[in-house]
């Protein structure tokens, strides 16, 4: 089985908060991220599909296609406030968990038969991402730096 | 094992003075996405539970301050060990995947198997 992945780039702001928590609540979840005009992120999309080889192309499917369906869906992210100016995120707080989710099915609806997803990787920062493939969960990466004294010597 | 044993096996990382890493850690959760916050964990939640792991080890000499090695060399094999069990007494089962980074080319991954 042969895996392709390409990454894309695209830039939109957003903000968590959630009208039916009291602004505490949304404070303690969402920290920083409640900022009342939004912020912005440069996210990176990882799109890994699979299929079977075409012996006569020696392709999945044509890395050209994936871009353009791809980008199409990205169209309506990209520069835009994912709260307001979109429509999937008037009930559902942006979080890198529901944007990954949101592009998985809109993605998979545009994908050729012969191709199947297998996994969408979303960087929001370069040290934080969420993983979904299509199950029921989903997950969370944070990159954190640590600093450390060692000697390696064997304890007799 | 004896000290030419020690510096066959450990080489240069056997400087009796030790010597220095910046690790990256990178820490995996996973789970059903919550449906009103619309996250596996919250960031908020996630980063005091690590770093109030990595702080407490943060310039520490890990040999010499750090009970866990007292008797075991730590290597960075056994430090992603170490975190993994650290982490997940503090993750409650969500804890899915660590990966370390002892310097760019030097990665060592555990998932508690």
């Amino acid at each position: 089985m042969v895996f392709a992945t390409r990454r894309f780039d695209f830039s939109a702001s957003h903000r968590y908060w959630r009208d039916d928590w009291s602004a505490e609540e949304n404070e303690r979840i969402f920290g920083k991220c409640t900022s009342p005009y939004g912020h912005g992120h440069n996210y990176a999309l990882e799109v890994t599909i699979t299929g079977t080889l075409d012996e006569r192309t020696g392709m999945v499917m044509n890395m050209t296609e994936l871009k353009a369906i791809v980008n199409e869906v990205l169209s309506e992210f990209d520069h835009r406030h994912l709260n307001e100016d979109t429509p999937y995120f008037k009930k559902l707080v942006p979080t890198t968990e529901n944007i990954v989710r949101v592009l998985w099915r809109l993605i998979a609806a545009q994908l050729p038969a012969e191709a199947r997803l297998v996994r969408l990787k979303l960087n929001e920062m370069d040290d934080l991402w969420a993983e979904y493939d299509g199950s029921d969960e989903a997950t969370f990466t944070r990159s954190y730096v640590f600093r450390q004294h060692i000697a390696c010597i064997r304890p007799r | 094992m004896s000290d030419a044993e020690n510096l066959a096996i450990y080489d240069k990382c056997n400087n009796p003075n030790g010597h220095g890493h910046n690790y990256r850690v990178e820490v995996t959760v996973g789970g059903v996405v919550d449906t009103q916050s619309g996250m596996v964990m919250d960031l908020v939640t996630m980063d005091k539970r690590v770093r109030n792991l990595l702080d407490a080890l943060d310039h520490r000499h890990l040999d010499r301050e750090i009970a866990y090695f007292a008797d075991k060399p730590s290597t960075a094999e056994n430090i992603v060990v170490f975190l993994w069990h650290e982490l997940a007494a503090r993750f409650e089962g969500q804890l899915q995947h660590l990966k370390l980074y002892e310097t760019r080319k030097n990665v060592f991954e555990y998932a508690g198997q």
